[in-house]
């Protein structure tokens, strides 16, 4: 006796039929913002490709020394980046840096926002979890389909589905962030007269910070997680030098691909969390 | 008209206030609200009016009711039913504009843990209010400045709160209420976080402060020490309901049940109250009399001393025996004022510990004194331990004293056995 009934020929044609429709009627509404996206990652990718190496390495340097205010991180992530070209693996680098920013700028814009709403109402909250769940646990292969299919094959899809992946701690760590402020200063902020946007621009997201930069840091290490699936729908960068030694069973060229997403996301990690760290200083009571 | 009213203000905490709301007009205590309801009642028909340039205390054990009551004032609580009017405007009929504007220009506020902003400098925390009322920087930090000097945090501008102790924190604090610029300021237990020597340190500032300002200052605490030191009018709550309302020493002396007379019992109240309470009419005031005059009157009214005032003003004391050895001495057509005795004598407003030494070396009942020098009266030792012992501990005395006679009985018959 079957039991169940048969509801995956159903789910699967009308999921079909969506993309289909979506294509069709309105391929031109996806390929402008298509087009938008991308020709913001070209103009970063270029800019951080026609710098010579040794401007990058001062500038990554100068940002590790201003983020951290110590030299010895400064060192630490101009060597990094020198190791990076001498593994021969610069262009590509820069490329997957491009992609990263472009994304985590992405999730910023979108997550930012969202984090808000979700802390100041509890309905909205409790709507967002499950999606936010739901966005962590899919695998990525099911929405890259649709992706490409709307998006072409490259690039955009590339950033949007590294965006899905990597966006629900952003907003998770910002609604955290918001909700921990001490209520007695909200308060008081209300007393004083303040609106809701003096609040939310005076008092609560500045002190969220700490919280909200641990939220673009995990967002951004989840970036990089996603640049060899991001590669095999047409991506270029580190990824794409992953996936080659894997598809030529080379394993030293896999090997050189690993060790460069590694020291990226040592440098990109180490930056943002020492910024974070210093923004905690003036910002709990107790400091 | 009062600065502020609260016209039978009801608050109810819960899913269906309104729905809640029956039931307290029915008569349903905060006990009985919770147990049928689920929903707590925050204020239980309230009504009360502050007046202009007034230190009104409201005091009440933890949940009373007396932070959710001040917050009514600048509607960081809405009430479910009832009024609160400033200046006669009701402003829970106000729009959100006007209830923004109202907090800005009329009501600041101080908060238990100060609710500073960690991540800004001190300055620019008591320039707060008024960048929110959007002063040009230079116009509000100049102001911040002048009111942190006067708090005394001059030297500690750049610093952030938490490099600072609790009790220079409340000091900005304060300073970022008097700076706003508003006529009312609110304080919700703005001292009780502190150590006790800071604490009274503040509330010393505090009165000198409203003194020299004239702004009105609705003060929230649980302490009865702390209210009676402050306060004009003093306001106790019970479980949301208002108990009494008065001046301390109406308070202390007339407590309006056993629930107001539990908190008074301990009370220092040789500390708390003032020479005026003890006051009585000078059993005899002589001013323009001669001396035989003066004789006369004091055998009159059997009285061996009498108080002399001269030109509206305490001159001193004579004696009955005095006045007859200058009648031998000067004859009895000398005016009474020019053998008058210097007296000491107390203000009005002294608090009757400060008064006990002057009072124990006396040897006539003390006169009491206007700030001007006129005579208001005088006080006899004897009536200070009547009014610093409580009638509750008093009865207690009585006790403790009939059970220990009975002891001491009971110890006799044994020893006889």
């Amino acid at each position: 006796m079957n039991i169940f009934p048969d509801i995956r020929g159903p789910i699967a044609a009308a999921t079909n039929d969506l993309v289909d429709f979506l294509v069709v009627d309105y391929g031109d509404a996806f390929e402008a913002f298509s087009n938008v996206l991308l020709q913001a990652l070209l103009f970063i990718e270029r800019g951080l490709r026609a710098l010579p190496p040794w401007a990058m390495i001062l500038i990554i340097a100068a940002v590790a020394l201003a983020a951290s205010r110590k030299p010895l991180m400064a060192v630490g992530a101009a060597a990094g980046l020198w190791f990076i070209g001498a593994l021969g693996m610069w262009d590509q680098a820069m490329q997957t840096l491009a992609i990263i920013l472009v994304s985590v700028c992405f999730c910023i814009l979108v997550g930012l926002p969202l984090g808000v709403l979700a802390a100041s109402s509890r309905m909205f909250r409790r709507g967002l979890i499950p999606v936010l769940d739901l966005m962590q646990t899919i695998p990525s292969f099911v929405y890259l389909i649709p992706a490409a299919m709307l998006f072409g094959l490259g690039k955009v899809p590339a950033i949007l589905a590294t965006v899905i992946y990597a966006l629900p701690p952003l907003i998770r760590l910002t609604d955290l962030g918001i909700r921990e402020v001490d209520g007695e200063v909200v308060e008081a902020s209300r007393a004083f007269g303040a609106t809701r946007a003096q609040i939310l621009t005076g008092v609560q997201i500045p002190l969220s910070l700490p919280t909200i930069m641990q939220g673009i840091n995990q967002t951004t290490m989840l970036a990089l997680s996603m640049v060899v699936i991001a590669s095999m729908i047409g991506a270029r960068g580190v990824g794409e030098t992953v996936l080659l030694g894997l598809q030529r069973n080379d394993s030293g060229t896999g090997l050189v691909g690993g060790i460069t997403i590694v020291i990226l996301a040592v440098v990109i990690d180490r930056i943002t969390q020492a910024y974070g760290r210093r923004l905690q200083r003036h910002r709990s009571a107790e400091a | 008209m009062p600065l502020i009213e609260l016209d039978h203000v009801v608050t109810i905490f819960g899913n269906d206030p309104e729905g809640a709301l029956a039931r307290v007009r029915a008569g349903a205590d905060k006990k009985a609200l919770l147990a049928e309801t689920n929903h707590v009642l925050g204020l239980d028909d309230i009504t009360l009016s502050i007046e202009a340039g007034e230190i009104f205390v409201v005091m009440g054990l933890s949940g009373s009711g007396k932070s959710t009551l001040v917050r009514h004032i600048n509607r960081l609580i809405d009430s479910t039913a009832g009024a609160v009017r400033i200046d006669g405007t009701d402003i829970m009929a106000l729009s959100k504009k006007e209830l923004i504007a109202l907090r800005r220009r009329r009501i600041a506020m101080v908060f238990q843990r100060f609710g500073l902003l960690p991540h800004r400098r001190v300055l620019e925390n008591a320039a707060y209010g008024l960048e929110i009322r959007g002063l040009p920087r230079a116009e509000r930090e100049a102001r911040a400045q002048e009111w942190l000097e006067r708090v005394g945090l001059k030297g500690y501008e750049d610093r952030y709160p938490g490099e600072l102790s609790g009790g220079m924190q409340q000091r900005v604090g304060l300073a970022r209420a008097l700076a706003a610029d508003t006529d009312i300021i609110l304080m919700d237990e703005a001292f009780s976080a502190l150590d006790p020597l800071i604490r009274s340190e503040l509330q010393d500032e505090l009165v000198a402060l409203q003194r020299a300002t004239g702004k009105t200052i609705v003060f929230i605490t649980h302490d009865l020490d702390e209210a009676l030191r402050l306060a004009d009018r003093i306001a106790i709550l019970k479980d949301g309901r208002l108990v009494q309302v008065g001046t301390p020493t109406d308070i202390l002396l007339s407590p309006a049940d056993p629930y107001v007379e539990a908190f008074v019992r301990d009370v220092n109240r040789a500390r708390a109250l003032t020479v005026d309470s003890l006051m009585q009419p000078p059993a005899l005031r002589l001013s323009e009399e001669s001396i035989g005059e003066a004789l006369a009157a004091m055998r009159r009214t059997k009285s061996d001393v009498a108080y002399v005032v001269d030109d509206g003003r305490f001159a001193g004391v004579v004696t009955k025996e005095g006045l007859e050895r200058a009648a031998v001495t000067q004859g009895t057509g000398e005016a009474v004022a020019a053998v008058a005795e210097a007296h000491p004598a107390v203000t009005a407003d002294t608090a009757i510990e400060s008064a006990i030494p002057t009072l124990l070396e006396s040897p006539h009942p003390l006169p009491v004194v206007t700030e001007d020098g006129e005579l208001a009266g005088i006080v006899r030792p004897e009536s200070v331990s009547e009014v610093l012992v409580s009638e509750r501990t008093q009865a207690d005395l009585v006790e403790t004293a009939t059970a220990g006679q009975e002891v001491g009985r009971r110890a006799d018959i044994d020893s006889a056995a």
